[in-house]
């Protein structure tokens, strides 16, 4: 209140400029509770805990079995690997599977179609990762507070169910004789079911329209944080400059969500071949396959379904060895441009 | 007090603004929920009007049989109680392992400490591959064995940051009187520092407990015992398969003898519908409790370690 009344006293330009200051300055001189006593530990106890280590050897060694063990299993590429024969008894092969995903014409080209699909998901993903900052923008500029948190509580929900339970509700509405297709029935708008799921058409599209479903009130939560935790001067010295909600909405709260926003798209450009597998194999059926094969079911299914094991093992490295390689280039490009590492 | 302040300060667009703005986000948390009613109405409606898809806004001829029905579904109690145990066991394994490693990475006196953090963070940013995990656990005894839903989850590398920044931020002078009364590491982890960190451990044991019922991929890689099914894996061979579904309804018509309606008769759809139901309840119900932990979980999500 004594910020309005003052208000048109000042400079306005001058009034943002300084409130903004101020806020700054307070927070750098005692924002920073610092870690108390992190140094204070130092001089006590010259000598290194042997018994410490004792204690958490035996989390270590799970570590190893899981995280880094299976690295050993690499070399699979590399043999034609029969389970039953083991790695010792299979036929040492060197490169043939990595020249056979380049050399044979139907495989280059089921491959192009695996990356096609890969990188679609992967871009479509990023070209809506915007929605999840206008999402929390919008619901920021809802007065009434049951109704941001109903809304918040509601479109959350789905975050937290698995896949196959979105599976199982994209079936009972979109198959032949489920909701949507009962409900165009009754009102004549059509006569022969309509195949949402079975079939070839759209796939990426309701691929991307299922994972929004399922993730744009969550993402929409982190900006919504980061929304509260804008330093309030800005918004009060916009005010005494005139500004519009519009206004403030363009040049205060977007421009401060932004280095939230840049952080995790880099991590997305990072992560562009691990769509993971489960949205697309719950989801994936005879009509729908050549375009639902991102990498990772792709893996899967030449693995494990069609028994290549060798040939999934070679393709699974060649993509984790490029995803960090990507990790690091785009750590390396965060890191130039903010001063900060994203890893 | 002035009534009017430039906070509230109303422009020309304002009002289409805020009814575009509300009804949007009307429209969009309706989407979400609906389904999640759809499923609820559908599996206590009479079985021969959801099959059909006409029960759509409340439930029809309401009755609750599919519920004692679907107890009687081949293999679908054993996977209730694989899903429980995975749940409860696994989500007390993370949390224990995550808070003590947590800990023990503050502790500056143990050898080569840096090293071992170091080694445990970089598992969070490569994965070996399906088929070489596929193998290992092969080689390791842990296909169709329970053990698989509970040992490669216990070291979480994201937690254990979690908790190591949460300890740096506790008062240093806890740990010293103890230290000083002559309390060994042990005794401090649990006499000091697990009673005060009650809230961070309660986000982790949350989002733990959400995965672990939620884990599907799991069975499908490394089980084909039919015990050791998850409710998961199970409702998606229900919903994927129409044919054992048909002989699953048969079955458990079968184990309820002769009085059988066409109102309580099990469908594939009411099966679908009822088994949905069981899986996600547990999500509804504990959902406003881990409201309260959202913010906080994805907020530490962006400290670094």
């Amino acid at each position: 209140m004594s910020m309005t009344q003052g208000a048109p006293l000042l400079e306005r330009g001058a009034a943002t400029q300084a409130v903004a200051e101020q806020r700054r300055q307070s927070k750098r001189r005692d924002g920073r509770p610092g870690r108390p006593g992190r140094d204070a530990g130092r001089g006590r106890g010259k000598g290194s805990s042997k018994t410490m280590f004792l204690l958490i050897a035996p989390f270590l060694v799970l570590m190893f079995l899981f995280s880094y063990l299976p690295l050993a299993g690499w070399a699979t590429a590399f043999f034609d690997y029969k389970p039953a024969l083991g790695l010792g008894g299979s036929e040492f092969v060197g490169w043939q599977w990595f020249s056979m995903l380049v050399s044979s014409p139907t495989q280059v080209q089921q491959i192009g179609q695996v990356m096609a699909n890969t990188l679609a998901m992967s871009f479509l993903g990023i070209a809506t990762s915007l929605l999840p900052v206008f999402f929390a923008m919008l619901l920021n500029e809802i007065r009434a507070p049951w109704f941001r948190n109903a809304v918040q509580t509601l479109t959350t929900l789905p975050n937290f169910i698995s896949w196959v339970l979105v599976y199982m509700i994209a079936f009972s509405l979109f198959s032949t004789s489920g909701l949507v297709n009962s409900v165009l029935h009754d009102w004549g708008l059509i006569t022969v079911p309509l195949k949402f799921l079975d079939t070839d058409q759209n796939v990426w599209l309701t691929m991307l329209l299922w994972s929004l479903w399922k993730g744009l009130g969550w993402g929409a939560i982190m900006y919504l944080a980061a929304i509260t935790s804008i330093d309030p001067a800005l918004y009060e010295s916009a005010r005494i400059d005139g500004a519009g909600r519009f206004q403030i909405m363009r040049y205060i709260t977007f421009p401060q969500l932004m280095p939230t926003y840049v952080v995790l798209l880099v991590l997305s450009i990072a992560n562009m071949l691990n769509n993971g597998m489960e949205q697309f194999y719950v989801f994936q059926n005879a009509f729908n396959k050549e375009y639902i094969q991102v990498l990772d079911l792709y893996v899967y299914n030449i693995g494990i379904t069609g028994n290549s094991l060798s040939m999934a093992t070679a393709l699974g490295m060649l993509k984790s060895v490029i995803s960090v390689l990507l990790l690091i280039t785009a750590n390396a490009i965060a890191k130039r441009a903010r001063g900060t590492s994203i890893i | 007090m002035p009534t009017t302040s430039l906070a509230t300060r109303r422009t020309r667009g304002d009002i289409p603004f805020g009814v575009v703005n509300y009804a949007g986000f009307l429209l969009f948390a309706i989407l979400c929920a609906y389904p999640f009613y759809y499923l609820i109405i559908n599996s206590v409606s009479a079985n021969d009007l959801s099959a059909l898809g006409r029960v759509r806004l409340w439930p029809e001829g309401a009755h609750l049989s599919n519920y004692g029905q679907i107890l009687q579904l081949n293999g679908l109690s054993e996977a209730a109680v694989v899903s429980v145990a995975r749940t409860v066991i696994g989500t007390a394994c993370t949390v224990l392992a995550s808070a003590f490693l947590g800990f023990m990475f503050t502790q500056e006196r143990m050898w080569k400490r840096s090293l071992w953090y170091r080694l445990t963070i970089f598992t969070m940013y490569f994965s070996a591959g399906i088929i070489p995990l596929y193998i290992t656990m092969k080689s390791l005894g842990l296909t169709n064995s329970f053990w698989v839903y509970i040992l490669p989850a216990i070291v979480q590398p994201f937690n254990i940051i979690l908790v190591k920044t949460y300890v740096e931020s506790m008062p240093r002078s806890l740990q010293e009187a103890a230290e000083i009364d002559g309390a060994g590491t042990i005794r401090i982890f649990f006499r000091i520092i697990l009673p005060n960190m009650t809230p961070i451990l309660a986000t982790i044991a949350i989002f733990t407990a959400v995965a672990q019922w939620n884990s599907f991929q799991d069975t499908l890689l490394y089980i084909t015992d039919q015990k050791l099914y998850s409710l998961q894996y199970l409702l998606y061979t229900y919903t994927n398969q129409a044919s054992s579904l048909a002989q699953a309804a048969q079955n458990a018509q079968g184990n309820l003898g002769s009085i059988v309606s066409a109102a309580t008769s099990q469908t594939p759809t009411s099966i679908r519908m009822t088994v949905a139901v069981i899986v996600v309840l547990p999500i509804i119900f504990i959902y406003p409790l881990f409201q309260r932990y959202f913010v906080k979980g994805i907020m530490l999500g962006a400290v670094k370690g």
